[in-house]
């Protein structure tokens, strides 16, 4: 939670950038290198996804990622020695770690919190994981003091909204929009009003996704929340290019524009 | 409502879901208690529907083969050919008086999908309809119904292209928009509260049978059996029978017949708990936690997890699961054809596969009650395919 803690300290001024990469896409080595150039260019929070055969909340551009991490063999174990390897380089980012619910839980939750800290690794976000199912993941959690981040939706109550932002250890992931993951030319309508009830909800720090892809999306929340979250922009720019120097690169450039909007 | 069957459901979704999921539940409550609501499917069970379906007594099958007496309930009888219907009918009604018009749905062996076809054209309702590339190409028939009926189909190309993929896109959907849209699942799966729901739906099929059975016999029949792939049918009919002394048997799938290490869609045999779809539930998963692909020659049975009620039936041991193979199936899908003039879909010859391997086991003159869930007209081209490869040219 420490380092969770310290990447929203100065939010307020500077928006907190949280950068989405696919664990083993496009190969567990080069995750490691795109970690380290996403965060060399400004990333403050990595989210690393755990492929699933099923990834119910996520769009064509992250389905097609985590289904070729799959096709490399790709695990929860690889995914979390992927962690270890990125702390070898002296890397001090925080790092979450985001998957569905069933690869973590045949993993075991209590072995999964203990590996995944002594790993070097942040806490969890599982988007099939509401709030109100978590209880045995808060343990583990609290136990080993990780995060674990829950979500806030276009249409959550005020009360469930409360109760979710409560619960939520390191931040809440406020869902920009209804639908899967995936580039969207705009901000969602109404967004800065529902925002506006989140944080009203909210005493954890707020990081917003679902779309953001753009710059001028990260400047327009500027102040607004304590982090934003882009995940599609960034592989589909990386599956565009086709050597790793490229893909690098574009990490860079990418990450490096948005973070200059969040400024 | 609480939404777990011990151990097993839940409401493992995305944020997004949980609000029209908590609207779904309590109009759902609301329409339970409205007479105006049960008036009206009560109505349409009767005239849309055909319901009452009838109880028929086999002549030769069973009687030949120990003395013990099949009856079989006959969903197949229902408009559009199966149970999917009464669920369908149920919940687009409830979705009209929620105010959603546009519905979406998965199928696998497109009964479902023409059942909610039906249902939204008689009630003027918008249909999508998910189905996956490879249970189009094994149903054609019935991606020409839905059309023909109004629905939309999309078809789906990822992981396996079939049911389960179905309900992966239709979720996705849903979740893009959950204001307008109603998500009417078909089996008693996915989070709560649609296992509730759905049983509630189809608790129609063992009320009737019951009361159908005492009139014609007297007193109860000594097993139950029924199909189990999401486990609609066989929890419907289940549900009337759980407080009395009756065996409860439900047909998983063994597709290749090898056991867990053949291809087969057999999760509470060969599964082990985890959660997929929204729900708590016994899985066909490898070692780490990814969903396995599943064979069934039965579309509808082609999945690789089950309602979480029978998850707490298979540890409570108050039904008792075994399986029937492909093979089986499709011998049975001939035999009861010809021998007692009922072409069964494919899911439902499981059951009676099954039933026919029971009536071995039971003492001469036992009852055994068997949910024929749908009719076979789907599965022709596919099921004649299949006999004439294993039979060889001469059939």
């Amino acid at each position: 939670m420490r380092r969770l803690e310290h990447a929203f300290a100065d939010s307020q001024r500077e928006t907190a950038l949280v950068a989405y990469l696919t664990a083993g896409y496009p190969n567990l080595d080069e995750t490691v290198n795109l970690v380290d150039a996403a965060c060399a260019a400004g990333a403050d929070i990595i989210e690393l996804g755990a492929p699933f055969s099923d990834p119910l909340g996520d769009g064509p551009v992250i389905q097609a990622t985590t289904q070729q991490a799959l096709r490399a063999g790709v695990t929860v174990a690889a995914t979390l020695d992927l962690v270890a390897k990125v702390r070898a380089t002296g890397n001090d980012v925080p790092i979450m770690l985001m998957g569905y619910c069933n690869p973590f839980l045949r993993y075991g939750l209590p072995k999964l919190f203990a590996d995944a800290a002594s790993a070097g690794a942040d806490g969890f976000i599982v988007p099939d994981l509401p709030a109100t199912e978590s209880s045995d993941w808060l343990v583990e959690a609290e136990r080993h003091n990780l995060g674990q981040v829950f979500f806030a939706a276009p249409g959550s109550s005020p009360e469930r909204l409360r109760r979710t932002a409560q619960k939520s250890r390191g931040f809440l992931y406020c869902l920009a929009d209804n639908g899967v993951t995936g580039v969207r030319d705009r901000l969602a309508d109404g967004l800065d009003a529902y925002l506006a009830r989140v944080r009203a909800a909210a005493t954890t720090p707020v990081a917003v996704g679902f779309g953001i892809s753009r710059p001028e999306h990260v400047a327009a929340l500027r102040g607004k929340v304590d982090g934003v979250i882009v995940g599609s922009a960034l592989l589909k720019r990386i599956g565009a290019a086709t050597t790793w120097q490229q893909r690098i690169a574009e990490t860079t450039a990418l990450i490096g524009e948005l973070k200059e909007a969040c400024r | 409502m609480s939404g777990w069957f011990g151990g097993y459901g839940g409401q493992f979704v995305a944020e997004t879901l949980v609000a029209p999921l908590e609207e779904l539940e309590a109009a759902y409550q609301k329409a339970q208690a409205s007479e105006e609501f049960l008036g009206e499917l009560d109505d349409l069970l009767n005239r849309f529907i055909g319901r009452p379906t009838p109880l028929t007594r086999l002549r030769r099958l069973g009687v030949e083969t120990n003395g013990c007496t099949l009856w079989l309930k006959r969903e197949d009888l229902t408009h559009t050919g199966a149970h999917k219907i009464n669920n369908a009918i149920g919940q687009a009604l409830l979705a009209r008086r929620i105010g959603k018009q546009r519905i979406i749905a998965e199928t696998g062996a497109g009964q479902h999908g023409v059942a909610v076809a039906a249902a939204c054209a008689h009630l003027q309702l918008d249909a999508t309809i998910y189905m996956g590339r490879v249970d189009a190409e094994r149903q054609a028939p019935n991606v020409q119904r839905m059309e023909l009926l109004g629905a939309e189909v999309r078809l789906v190309d990822n992981g396996t292209a079939t049911l389960k993929d179905a309900i992966n896109e239709a979720i996705r959907d849903w979740i893009a928009h959950p204001d307008s849209t109603h998500y009417l699942l078909g089996s008693v799966v996915g989070p709560h509260p649609f296992p509730t729901i759905v049983r509630g739906f189809q608790s129609v099929i063992g009320r009737e049978a019951r009361q159908q059975f005492q009139d014609a016999v007297g007193g109860l029949p000594d097993a139950v059996v029924a199909c189990v792939g999401g486990g609609s049918n066989s929890v419907g009919m289940f549900s009337a029978f759980l407080d009395d002394p009756v065996r409860l048997v439900g047909i998983q799938a063994a597709g290749e017949g090898l056991g867990p290490g053949g291809r087969h869609a057999a999760p509470l045999l060969y599964g082990e708990p985890g959660v997929l779809q929204g729900t708590r539930t016994y899985l066909l998963q490898d070692d780490d936690g990814q969903i396995l692909l599943t064979h069934s020659v039965a579309p509808g049975l082609d999945y690789p997890g089950v309602g979480p009620e029978h998850s707490h039936f298979k540890d409570t041991g108050r039904v008792e699961y075994r399986t029937a193979s492909d093979d089986q199936a499709l011998s049975t899908f001939a035999l009861l054809s010809r021998a007692e003039g009922i072409i069964p879909a494919l899911e439902s010859a499981h059951a009676v596969a099954g039933a026919l391997e029971l009536a071995e086991e039971l003492p001469s003159g036992s009852n055994i009650l068997v949910n024929l869930s749908g009719r076979g007209d789907k599965d022709l081209v596919s099921a004649l395919a299949a006999l004439r490869e294993r039979d060889g040219a001469d059939r």
